[in-house]
């Protein structure tokens, strides 16, 4: 089972690398650009009997640094 | 006097042996030196150093890789015992990663690595590791971080500052550090995190000794109890 696990700054974390991004784009010339938050994106590929709670754990426990980060499990097959 | 203080090496720790050195100019006696895989620390170990780097490659976070590692197991329990665990710049990191110390350190809010001298302003002088300095004293302790900005919800903030767990702050704050927090301390006062490297500073020939007098702390607060 593939799983990819989306791991962002939680919301009202000040996102450094977010901002550098955001001023590179407009540097760019690229102009409507109201935010930009960079994230992580880690791609699993596990056992199909994988439990959700087992996949959650994964991320509380290692993926996500809970204190300022929020983590979405998404499988795509 | 017995003084057995353990500096933890990973992978890519590169303070190790400055941390090393330190203790053994401070307390004349040499630290034991522990490798990450270890399961198990040395018998009775009396001060513990999680040491500056990049461990692991800094990999997915700073500090999150050693969190894991089983001597971090190992220290986390003798951190639960009440023996004294010090981390510096990566070990500081470590040591949020584990849940040792609360809050986290994000990339510094410049974005660059910030390598440099700073004036800090002593918060707490009643901890083991603070207790040789006073409270509002200014010393100087080089940085050199790109992850050393603290994070943590301002209810863990508004406590940390009510309990006096706020060991050391920056004067001129180089990384964006939620209220200029350079160092915290453990609820029990036993772990301390800092950013700043205090290991950098205890002979008069590395530009100053500001940093002598928390491992002075240390050792004599041991050797008194």
């Amino acid at each position: 089972m593939k799983v990819n696990v989306h791991v962002s700054l939680k919301p009202g974390v000040l996102d450094p690398q977010g901002r550098a991004i955001h001023h590179a784009l407009e540097g760019l010339g690229f102009s409507g650009v109201n935010d930009v938050r960079a994230g992580r994106l880690i791609a699993l590929d596990v056992a199909d009997d994988t439990s959700d709670e087992a996949l959650d754990e994964m991320c509380r426990k290692l993926l996500a640094n809970m204190v300022i980060e929020n983590y979405r499990i998404e499988k795509v097959g | 006097m017995a003084f057995t203080a353990g500096v933890i090496t990973f992978p890519g720790s590169n303070c190790d042996r400055d941390m090393a050195v330190a203790i053994e100019a401070v307390s004349g006696k040499p630290a034991t030196r522990i490798w990450h895989g270890d399961a198990a620390l040395p018998e009775g170990l009396d001060f513990i150093a999680v040491p500056g780097g990049f461990s692991y490659g800094d990999y997915l976070r700073s500090g999150a890789m050693a969190a894991n590692s089983p001597v971090m197991r190992a220290v986390a329990e003798a951190a639960e015992r009440g023996v004294p665990v010090l981390g510096v710049c990566n070990g500081f990191q470590i040591l949020t990663e584990t849940g040792l110390l609360p809050g986290a350190l994000m990339r510094n809010a410049g974005i660059h690595f910030v390598c440099r001298e700073v004036p800090l302003i002593v918060g707490n002088d009643t901890s083991l590791f603070t207790a040789k300095y006073s409270k509002g004293q200014e010393i100087v302790i080089p940085v050199a971080h790109h992850d050393g900005n603290y994070y943590a919800d301002d209810e863990t903030l508004d406590r940390l500052e009510g309990e006096g767990q706020v060991a050391f702050r920056y004067a001129d704050n180089p990384n964006g550090s939620a209220r200029d927090i350079a160092g915290v301390l453990n609820t029990k006062g036993n772990v301390l995190g800092m950013m700043p490297h205090p290991e950098r500073k205890i002979e008069a020939a590395q530009g100053g000794d500001d940093g002598r007098a928390l491992f002075e702390g240390v050792f004599e607060g041991l050797s008194v109890a």
